[in-house]
């Protein structure tokens, strides 16, 4: 495959922290394989390598902070030679980590002189001081004839989260503040640039829950199902039916997805959300997809979601779990089409047959991306989902 | 098994499933879901935890049993006998 490189983990991601390595020099890999941990804004997320191969050499080293298509490591495969064009021991100025105080950058690829906002800076503090909203122009450099290295940038962050004196000692910003506007950036972008359209449905979800009652009773707890998997499996079987809820809008089009990686949005502790992809849901079993949902959740806690997870996914269901509000109209992550908001399950009064009586009812609302999907499209899936979710399979 | 033995037992469990929950500073009325901000999977995690752990099922319909720790404490001793 040759070089290795930092990933886009999505289209707000403009530079991850390398802090661990998963393999060593020598080391032979598979298609899938984990190679490194790199920190996000998302998080601390596991990125694959998408060929086999024999690793070379690591180029990135622990701590460096890289911009998106950085060299990170040299795979090559069997017979295959090194790119001509690989740095030897030059890596661009845009992934010299804090060192870069120290080392001038090299001579080829030279210090971005000041442009429109007065600032010359180097590309890796460009990028950051974008991500975290700082203002160039405020900040002084201590690179070569004063430019502003990546390091610069931090620094200001920190004296900046740090004021001297906080009115009531206790605002600091917490760990989560650097996901809170990766959040702030995408939600923005998704309001701004997609036309959103909602559809709505109150279904009568008793016979699930009595069901899953029922078999969890009789399961040890390593092997009860939540209604989440339930929704889940309902949400890519009806995404099946109907495709054309399923894909990205790339392009001024939309391009249909061949499986259905479902994005589940995962609420962390101590705030925040994540959305990894569980994959071609469409082909599991309620048991694989309970599997899988655990899993994920476990990982997103643990800040070990994988980077294809995090790109992958093709349609979003957002579900409120066991309790708190009815409803909830959800906000589409592009560039996805739909994302499925699910509010937490009510017991309220419902018409059965001729009469009214107690039902578990949950409210289901799609955010669809109008310029892909039109009502009539979304009342189909709406339905199929229905359909599906009712389906006396196991269990 | 003491009920000390248990409480231990069960904040490190608890812990393992949310991280982030400092043992030290958790009140025993302190209820899992309103004020530690446990979601159904975190429940069924612990659940799972104590069953491997303890060897004690907890059904569904019992999980108000265990909603604080000082609950959980006492019906878990009950359940051990």
């Amino acid at each position: 495959m040759g070089l290795f490189t930092m990933p886009s983990l999505g289209a707000d991601m403009e530079a991850g922290q390398l802090v661990e390595w998963l393999v060593a020099p020598g080391d032979v890999v598979r298609r899938g394989d984990v190679v490194a941990v790199v920190e996000t804004q998302k998080g601390a997320i596991e990125v694959e390598t998408f060929e086999a191969g024999t690793v070379q050499r690591l180029i990135a080293t622990i701590g460096q902070d890289l911009p998106v298509g950085a060299p990170m490591a040299l795979i090559l495969a069997e017979d295959e030679a090194a790119p001509p064009d690989l740095p030897a021991a030059a890596l661009p100025a845009a992934t010299l980590d804090n060192d870069a105080k120290q080392a001038p950058p090299p001579a080829d690829l030279p210090v971005r002189k000041a442009g429109a906002d007065g600032a010359a800076a180097s590309p890796a503090a460009r990028a950051r001081a974008h991500a975290l909203g700082i203002d160039l122009s405020q900040i002084t450099g201590q690179g070569p004839d004063g430019a502003i290295l990546l390091a610069d940038v931090e620094a200001s962050a920190l004296s900046a989260t740090k004021p001297a004196k906080t009115p009531r000692g206790d605002i600091r910003p917490g760990p989560g503040t650097e996901m809170r506007r990766a959040i702030a950036a995408a939600m923005t972008r998704s309001k701004q640039t997609i036309p959103h359209v909602y559809l709505s449905q109150t279904i009568d979800i008793q016979d699930v829950m009595d069901r899953l009652n029922g078999w969890n009773a009789q399961r040890p707890p390593a092997e009860r199902i939540l209604p989440g998997a339930v929704f889940l499996r309902a949400t890519a079987r009806a995404a099946v039916d109907v495709p054309q809820i399923n894909g990205h809008w790339v392009d001024d089009g939309f391009a249909p997805a061949q499986t259905v990686n479902l994005g589940v949005a995962i609420a962390l502790r101590g705030g925040g959300l994540v959305a990894p992809a569980m994959m071609s849901v469409e082909t599991l079993t309620l048991p694989q997809v309970m599997a899988g949902m655990r899993d994920l959740v476990t990982r997103a806690r643990a800040g070990r979601l994988r980077a294809s997870e995090m790109t992958k996914g093709t349609l979003t269901l957002s579900s409120l779990g066991e309790t708190g509000a009815e409803a909830m109209t959800g906000v589409i992550f592009p560039p996805q089409v739909a994302l499925v908001g699910i509010g937490a399950p009510h017991v309220r009064p419902w018409v059965v047959g001729r009469t009214v009586k107690p039902r578990v009812l949950i409210t289901l609302t799609v955010s669809a991306d109008h310029r892909a999907l039109d009502g009539r499209l979304v009342s189909r899936f709406i339905a199929a989902f229905e359909t599906h979710l009712h389906s006396p399979e196991e269990p | 098994m003491t009920k000390d033995d248990i409480r231990d037992c069960f904040l490190e469990e608890l812990v393992k499933v949310a991280p982030d929950i400092d043992p030290e500073t958790v009140q025993p009325d302190a209820h899992l879901q309103d004020d530690l901000g446990l979601d159904s999977m975190d429940i069924l995690n612990l659940v799972t935890a104590l069953h491997a752990r303890l060897g004690i099922d907890i059904p569904e319909k019992s999980y108000p049993e265990i909603a604080t720790p000082a609950r959980a404490v006492d019906w878990i001793a009950l359940t051990l006998g």
